[in-house]
C-alpha cells in the first residue's frame, strides 16, 4: 500500500528526520492561505501515487500566494498523467505546499528488502534527485548498498561508511547519521516493502532534509498496522483496480482484449504469456485464489467483464483447492444478459472439472472447451479470423 | 530415491483442527504419507479423524511420536511463530503452506532457520511431494503425479500442477516435486534445491519453473556455472507479459528492476545451458525432447 507524499513526511517527522516546513491543502483558496502562512514563496506539489511528477507539470515554484493559488487552481480536480502511470493518470485531490530550501547536494536514499540477502538492505547514492533506475544506468559506481542484520539493526559505523563515500563533510555526516538509523527504525516498526528519499538534501547550512519522501506498506502486513490502513488512497488506483483492492481481487489491469480468469498466480502469469506469445494482448492479470465459491467467483468475472476492451474470456483452472464447478458456476452467475455472446474458452483440470463442463454446457452462454493451453491459442486464432 | 521426504518421513500437522488442516490432512493420508499427529494449543489430548492424536505443543508431539517433519495450516499471523517453535522442537524439515506471512517475520526466521540447520520449505508454497514414496507434504492434487526420474523446483502453486500434468500426460515420471513458495524470503532456494538433486542418483533431469522479480533464477544459473548442478535443466519464466512495478499475485512477482525481468532470467539460465521452455504450454513437449536427446531413447 503506497502513501501520499505528504502523509509519509508527516511519518518521516515523527520519527525525527527533517522535512521542509509545509502543509497540504484541497482547495486553490486553502492553498492560498496556506501559502500566505509559509510566507509567500513556496513549492505546490501534487499528491498522487506516481512518480515523474515533475516533469508531468505536476510541481510549481510560487512567488506569491496568488501564484500559489492559481497553481493549485491548475492542479487540482485534474488528472496527472506521468512516465509511470496509465494514459488516464491519476487524480489529484490533495496538493503540498512547502517552503523552498537551499540545496548543496542531492543524495538519493531507499531501503528496500533483499530476498537474496535475506533482509533489508540500505541504498545511498550521492547521484540523487534522479530515479534510481536512471542512476543504475548512467552512474552504476555510484550506487552503495548496505545489508542491515536484523539483530543489530543499523548501526553508526555504516551511515560514517556511507557518509565518506559519498563525500559529505563531517558536519553533514553527524547531521545524517540519525537520519539513516530512524529511517531504517520506521521502515521495521512499519512493515515496509520499500522507503525511498529521493532527493535527500545537503543544505548550504549542512543541514539534511528530505526534500521527498515514498513509503509503500507492505499489504501481508496490514493486519497489524491499522493505523497505515486509515492513509489508504483508493481514488490511485485505476477504477477496476480500485474495485479489486477492496474485495481482496488479486487483479492487474493491462490493455488488451482477452480477459484472463485463472487460478494461482504462477498459471494467471502463465496464460497471460501465452496469450502474449501467440500474438494476442491480455486484458487483465487475474488470480481467483483458492477457496472461492461461487459467489466470490461471479464477483472476479464481473470485474473481469467491466473492463469495455474485454472481447474474449480465457478460462484457466487447475482446480485442486478451487473446484472447477465452484468456478462455472460464478461465471454463469456473473454473465449479464447482453454480454451472453462474449466466447468464453475454458480449460477446467483437476477437482471436479467434468461438473464444471457440465454447468457451462447447461448454461446458455458461448462456450469454447478446450484440454490445454495451445489448444486454447488456436481457438483465439480462428476467433479473430472469423 | 527422492529429495527430503522418503519413507521414514513422520509428519505432525500444525493447525491440524482447522478447516484447512483438516481437509488436507485426509488428503495427505489417502496418498499415502505417514501422519502421526497434529498440534493446535488448546486442543492437547482429543484427536481427530478418529486416530490422530492432537498435542498443544510440537515439543509434546514429537516426544510422544517421534515425528521428523511438519506441514503448517496456521493463519499468516502465527506462522512465523509455528514455524520457530517446530524448528526449536528438534523437526529437521518443516513446509509451511500459509500465504501472506508478513516478510519482517520471515527475516527472522530464515536466519534462525538458516542457523539451526532446519530445512524449510515456503512460506506460500504448495509444498513437496515423492510420488516414488508416496509422501505428500503439501496441498498439491496427489493424483496427477507418476513416479519416475524428473525432479520439480517452482516458485508457483498451480503452475507447478500444470508442468507435472503435463510431464505425467507425456508419460515422464518425477522423482520429487518442491515448490519453494513465492514470497520475497523462503527457507528454500532453487539453489538448495538443484544441490539435493544433483545429489540424487535418481533425479536424471530437472523443470525448474521460475517467475519474474527477485533474483533467483540468476542464483540457480550461477550455481550450474560453478558446477552445483551438472544434469540436465528444463526452465520456464512466468511473466514475461507482466507490466513493470504491478505485484502479480505473488508478493515476490513485481519487476522492480532490470534483474527481476523475465527476459534477464532466460538469459541468465541459457548461457549455462538450460533447455527454455517458451510458453508454459511448452513444458511436457520440451522436456520430452530434451530427455530423448540426452538418453537416446525415443
Amino acid at each position: 500500500m503506497k502513501l501520499h507524499e505528504y502523509q509519509a513526511k508527516e511519518l518521516l517527522a515523527s520519527y525525527g528526520i527533517p522535512i521542509p516546513e509545509g502543509s497540504v491543502a484541497s482547495s486553490p483558496e486553502e492553498a492560498r492561505e496556506k501559502a500566505q502562512k509559509l510566507g509567500g514563496s513556496c513549492v505546490v506539489k501534487a499528491q498522487v501515487h506516481a512518480g515523474g511528477r515533475g516533469k508531468a507539470g505536476g510541481i510549481h515554484i510560487t512567488i506569491t500566494p496568488e501564484e500559489a493559488e492559481k497553481a493549485a487552481k491548475l492542479l487540482l480536480g485534474t488528472r496527472l498523467v506521468t512516465a509511470q502511470t496509465d494514459t488516464d493518470g491519476v487524480p489529484i485531490n490533495h496538493v503540498l505546499l512547502e517552503h523552498t530550501v537551499d540545496v548543496e547536494k542531492e543524495l538519493y536514499l531507499g531501503i528496500i528488502i533483499d530476498g537474496s540477502v535475506g533482509g533489508p538492505v540500505m541504498i545511498a547514492s550521492q547521484a540523487g534527485g534522479m530515479e534510481i533506475e536512471e542512476i543504475a544506468e548512467k552512474h552504476p559506481d555510484l550506487i552503495l548498498r548496505v545489508a542491515v542484520d536484523p539483530v543489530i539493526g543499523f548501526q553508526p559505523f555504516q551511515a560514517r561508511y556511507l557518509s565518506s563515500v559519498m563525500g559529505l563533510s563531517a558536519e553533514s555526516t553527524k547531521a545524517i547519521t540519525p537520519v539513516l538509523s530512524n529511517l531504517y527504525r520506521l521502515f521495521i516498526d512499519k512493515d515496509c516493502s520499500m522507503v525511498e528519499i529521493n532527493p535527500l538534501v545537503v543544505t548550504k547550512e549542512q543541514k539534511i532534509i528530505a526534500l521527498d519522501a515514498k513509503v509503500t506498506i507492505e499489504d501481508d502486513a496490514l493486519f497489524r498496522q491499522r493505523e497505515m490502513i486509515e492513509l489508504r488512497d483508493l481514488t490511485q488506483e485505476g477504477k477496476l483496480e480500485g474495485i479489486a483492492l477492496e474485495k481482496g481481487i488479486a487483479y492487474v489491469k493491462l490493455d488488451g482484449e482477452v480477459g484472463c480468469l485463472v487460478n494461482g498466480a504462477g498459471l494467471a502469469m502463465a496464460t497471460m504469456d501465452s496469450v502474449r506469445a501467440a500474438g494476442f494482448n491480455p486484458a487483465n492479470f487475474l488470480d481467483v485464489g483458492g477457496g472461492a465459491d461461487p459467489d466470490r467467483v461471479a464477483e472476479t468475472v464481473s470485474l473481469v467483464l467491466e473492463d469495455p476492451n474485454v472481447k474474449r474470456i480465457l478460462v484457466n483452472v487447475f482446480g485442486g483447492i478451487a473446484r472447477c464447478d465452484d468456478i462455472a458456476k460464478g461465471i454463469a452467475m456473473a454473465m449479464p444478459e447482453d454480454r451472453k455472446d462474449i466466447p468464453l474458452i475454458v480449460r477446467f483440470l483437476g477437482t471436479n472439472k467434468e461438473e464444471g463442463n457440465q454447468v457451462l454446457r447447461e448454461s446458455g452462454l458461448n462456450i469454447y472447451p478446450i484440454a490445454d493451453l495451445n489448444e486454447g491459442i488456436e481457438v483465439l486464432r480462428k476467433l479473430a479470423t472469423s | 530415491m527422492s529429495i527430503l521426504v522418503d519413507k521414514n518421513t513422520s509428519v505432525i500437522v500444525q493447525g491440524i483442527t482447522g478447516r484447512q488442516g483438516m481437509f488436507h490432512t485426509k488428503q495427505m493420508l489417502d496418498y499415502g504419507t505417514t501422519i502421526v499427529g497434529g498440534v493446535t494449543p488448546g486442543r492437547g489430548g482429543t484427536s481427530v479423524m478418529d486416530s490422530i492424536p492432537v498435542f498443544d505443543s510440537v515439543k509434546e508431539a514429537v516426544k510422544e511420536t517421534g515425528a521428523n517433519a511438519s506441514i503448517i495450516y496456521v493463519p499468516a499471523s502465527g506462522a512465523a511463530d509455528s514455524i520457530l517453535e517446530a524448528a526449536h522442537s528438534g523437526i529437521s524439515l518443516i513446509v509451511c503452506i500459509t500465504e501472506g506471512v508478513p516478510t519482517k517475520d520471515m527475516i527472522g526466521v530464515s536466519r534462525y532457520i538458516r542457523e539451526s540447520g532446519v530445512t524449510l520449505i515456503g512460506p506460500n508454497c504448495p509444498g513437496i511431494i515423492s510420488p516414488i514414496h508416496k509422501c505428500k507434504l503439501g496441498i498439491m492434487p496427489g493424483e496427477i503425479h507418476l513416479p519416475g526420474s524428473v525432479g520439480v523446483v517452482s516458485r508457483s502453486g498451480t503452475l507447478t500442477y500444470e508442468a507435472v500434468h503435463q510431464l505425467t500426460q507425456a508419460g515422464i515420471g518425477q522423482s520429487t516435486c518442491i515448490g519453494i513458495g513465492g514470497d520475497p524470503i523462503v527457507g528454500t532456494s532453487f539453489v538448495d534445491v538443484l544441490g539435493h538433486f544433483e545429489a540424487d542418483p535418481e533425479t536424471e533431469a530437472v523443470v525448474l519453473i521460475g517467475e519474474i522479480g527477485g533474483t533467483k533464477e540468476q542464483e540457480a544459473a550461477e550455481f550450474i556455472r560453478n558446477g552445483g548442478y551438472t544434469k540436465p535443466l528444463i526452465a520456464v519464466i512466468a511473466g514475461q507479459s507482466a507490466p513493470p512495478g504491478k505485484r502479480m499475485g505473488h508478493a515476490g512477482a513485481i519487476v522492480t528492476g532490470k534483474a527481476g525481468l523475465a527476459s534477464e532470467k532466460v538469459k541468465a539460465l541459457k548461457e549455462v545451458g538450460a533447455f527454455i521452455a517458451v510458453t508454459a504450454g511448452d513444458i511436457g513437449t520440451t522436456t520430452n525432447s530434451v530427455l530423448n536427446s540426452t538418453n537416446g531413447r525415443n
